[in-house]
């Protein structure tokens, strides 16, 4: 039986963590790579490094990152964060990245998900979307970091790019990133019932419950957290053992 | 002892290298190189085809982007019986036919049609992405240390069908059986991807580095 996945998220500013994460037993608590080991060891489903400076100066940075942790580290990785043509995807795809996200790039111009897609499989292309809910029961797409509104409907443009190729959905709700006040559940359950693919929940677990919300209530085949596990509230195995006492099925830790 | 991964610029390459590395580093298995070159598959001790992507796009890149590529390959692990590890799509190409948008012939050594993952349950999603248990369905020396519960990563929309169940190795259940394992003489291929599957993945390529068929 198909596991439900864990995926702690690393938000990476200049090849360095930016927010710390509260492990002991770590050299270099900035680099994403000794975190990534950690997380690794602790038996989380894949990882994600999110670029969030992601300037174009910048990528080198992340390739390098890519790779490093590709050397130690024999589980999913998924690289986000400026990634804007074919050629990044394929960049970062050789240096060590499993799958690679599209975020602002999808919504200006949702072909280069096609694309990306045809060339490398659609396995390999996660489309990140960040909405907020602009009515109830309506959210609607904002890019550059949740900065700029797009007019596009968040349910509609999630079906569009499924349709052309996206092997996943990473779906982040901009009302509850930060808040720890759980996931946005209708806005995830409109978004799982809407596509073929599978989603993954992102933004404002607080608890330990929350993720298990994020499956049962949101459809969610994925959830993926920051805070609570970087700040060493909550252990990958405990998030897993509390999902499993829930009924949901786990890989062990 | 050489092994070379094939590159034909699909997948996650490096990974699968830094794994393979590893594991012969550990096992003492010799180099491992990535390479397209036909000369290098020539005169590779065991061979490995990665592969990501749709059935038809990476069997033409192998057949038709690298002039002496597949013959080199053909020769080395028919005619020469080296030891060949197919992963994911590289392991769909050992069928006898891909079904993923057109027909199209594959490397037929197990005999079989790729085909769309279809779940008995509507509500589950394709493809099938993340980890999932390994029902262990016939011993082989690929799979030792390896158990039926064990995880393994699996990412894929199409999946094998296999039309000899004696080259059925191990399978999962995602809404049906799916195939997760084949083998028959020299030749074996993973539908998960054993460099991403962490100490059950790493098991199996230590235990292929190390096969002798």
């Amino acid at each position: 039986m198909l596991k439900t996945r864990i995926i702690p998220c690393l938000d990476v500013a200049d090849g360095r963590v930016v927010k710390g994460v509260n492990f002991l037993d770590l050299r270099d608590a900035g680099d994403p790579v000794e975190q990534a080991r950690v997380y690794d060891a602790a038996g989380a489903d894949e990882l994600c490094f999110l670029d969030i400076h992601a300037t174009h100066e910048n990528r080198g940075t992340m390739y390098d990152l890519a790779r490093r942790t590709a050397e130690h580290c024999f589980m999913p990785l998924t690289v986000g964060g400026g990634v804007r043509t074919v050629d990044d995807v394929r960049a970062l795809l050789l240096a060590g990245a499993d799958k690679v996200s599209f975020n602002s790039a999808a919504v200006a111009n949702p072909d280069v998900v096609a694309e990306a897609a045809n060339r490398f499989g659609a396995q390999c292309i996660v489309v990140a979307i960040d909405a907020k809910t602009v009515a109830p029961g309506k959210w609607e797409i904002f890019t550059h970091g949740g900065r700029k509104p797009t007019g596009i409907d968040a349910v509609d443009f999630a079906r569009m790019v499924a349709a052309k190729g996206a092997g996943e959905i990473l779906l982040t709700s901009m009302d509850r990133d930060g808040t720890k006040a759980g996931f946005n559940l209708p806005l995830t359950r409109a978004i799982s019932d809407a596509v073929p693919v599978p989603v993954i929940a992102s933004g404002g677990v607080g608890t330990l419950d929350h993720l298990v919300e994020g499956v049962t209530e949101g459809g969610a085949s994925a959830v993926l957290a920051a805070s609570i596990f970087h700040f060493g509230e909550y252990t990958i195995a405990e998030a897993k053992a509390h999902m499993a006492a829930a009924g949901i099925p786990m890989r062990p830790a | 002892m050489l092994t070379v991964l094939i590159d034909y610029e699909s997948g996650n390459l490096h990974s699968a290298e830094k794994a393979f590395q590893r594991m012969a580093r550990e096992t003492g298995a010799g180099e491992v190189l990535v390479s397209s070159r036909p000369e290098d598959v020539a005169r590779a001790d065991r061979i490995v085809l990665p592969g990501d992507g749709a059935f038809p796009a990476c069997r033409a890149a192998l057949m038709h982007d690298r002039a002496g590529l597949h013959e080199a390959l053909l020769d080395a692990v028919e005619v020469r019986a080296r030891p060949f590890l197919g992963i994911c799509v590289g392991m769909q190409l050992m069928a006898t036919l891909g079904r993923e948008y057109e027909d199209t012939p594959g490397l037929g050594w197990i005999s079989g049609e790729v085909v769309r993952i279809q779940p008995g349950n509507a509500a589950m999603k394709v493809p099938h992405m993340g980890w999932n248990d390994l029902v262990i369905d016939r011993p082989h020396p690929v799979l030792d240390g390896l158990s039926t519960g064990d995880h393994a990563y699996f990412v894929h929309s199409y999946q094998m069908r296999v039309t000899d169940p004696a080259e059925l190795l191990a399978h999962c259940d995602y809404g049906g059986d799916v195939t997760a394992v084949v083998g028959t003489d020299n030749k074996v291929g993973a539908q998960f991807h054993p460099e991403k599957s962490q100490s059950a993945g790493l098991r199996l390529i230590a235990n292929f580095l190390t096969w002798t068929p």
